[in-house]
């Protein structure tokens, strides 16, 4: 699908992270699809949207040719698929995943925590400090966008009431 | 968007349907699917739908920015509070099971609190995220 029309292009975006969801919930992973629809096609495209309205509706046609980068990612894309034909077969009992920690989890998790939901047990508390961290990321942004966002557009209204305001020569000093 | 009454009236009408799908997700993610991004997010998107449909600045006088910072930052503080907590009741860093007499009982207690944190932290971050763009326009 080849699409210069950016507005589209975050729509498409958008779709594909529902049909994500769909395929995660046909997956059984139902937490995993709540986050995608949510998050994926939600309030990504939101800030999509907006990021095309400050910049501008239609992609700029660039001059370079996309050859090298295109044959990168073909590679890529062909080395991955290539690597998906070692992988154990869909719901094997026996491949890696289900044999490390996930018996443990799957026969302790609501007997330990109380919680029937695995999936949040998993995340809130045996995996509970790599949770904390995923805050802290999301917090981090947050404020970065904050930093970088927020304050500059105060500073250059105050930069033109003061150019407006005040004389040149006392502008300079 | 000021003479859309359609858009306005059924925004209005979903708006607190939203709010409360998100606190169900939030009190409800040790039971079903979901959990504190997934309600953090939703809350957020009901924000955002009030800002779109109505107005960015009078989404801001809702929830003004100074509050969403002190929220985002309280989000976090009450997730690694109950770490702390932890330290002091005797435990690990995180180690819920010491927050009741019985440790089940706990990491019940331990998962509903960080998770109330997770989301807060989520919501006030999209809603940062939103307005820091949206107000550049």
């Amino acid at each position: 699908m080849w699409l210069r029309d950016l507005l589209a292009s975050a729509m498409v975006l958008g779709i594909y992270s529902l049909l994500m969801a769909a395929l995660w919930v046909v997956l059984d992973a139902v937490d995993v699809a709540f986050t995608e629809a949510a998050v994926g096609a939600g309030i990504t495209t939101v800030l999509m949207l907006l990021a095309i309205a400050l910049t501008g509706r239609q992609e700029k046609r660039s001059r370079a040719r996309p050859w090298v980068p295109l044959a990168t990612s073909l590679g890529t894309a062909g080395l991955l698929i290539y690597a998906t034909l070692g992988m154990p077969a869909f719901g094997d009992a026996s491949a890696p995943a289900q044999l490390h920690v996930a018996p443990y989890y799957l026969q302790n998790a609501q007997a330990e925590t109380g919680v029937p939901n695995v999936v949040t047990s998993i995340l809130a508390a045996y995996r509970g400090f790599d949770t904390l961290g995923e805050v802290t990321v999301i917090f981090t942004a947050g404020m970065g966008v904050l930093v970088l966002l927020g304050g500059a557009t105060k500073r250059r209204r105050k930069l033109a009431e003061s150019s407006t305001d005040e004389s040149p020569s006392e502008d300079s000093t | 968007m000021s003479d859309f009454l359609v858009l306005k009236v059924v925004a209005k009408l979903l708006i607190p349907f939203i709010l409360l799908f998100g606190f169900y997700v939030q009190m409800h993610g040790d039971y079903g699917p979901g959990g504190g991004f997934q309600a953090g997010v939703i809350v957020a998107a009901a924000f955002v739908l009030y800002a779109i449909v109505f107005d960015v600045k009078t989404a801001r006088r809702v929830v003004p920015m100074a509050v969403l910072v002190s929220l985002a930052c309280l989000g976090v503080l009450l997730y690694a509070g109950v770490g702390i907590a932890n330290l002091f009741y005797g435990g690990r860093f995180l180690e819920y099971g010491t927050l009741a007499h019985d440790p089940t009982h706990g990491n019940h207690i331990g998962i509903l609190i960080v998770e109330i944190g997770v989301g807060i932290t989520v919501a006030a971050v999209m809603l940062i995220i939103y307005f820091s763009f949206a107000r550049r326009r």
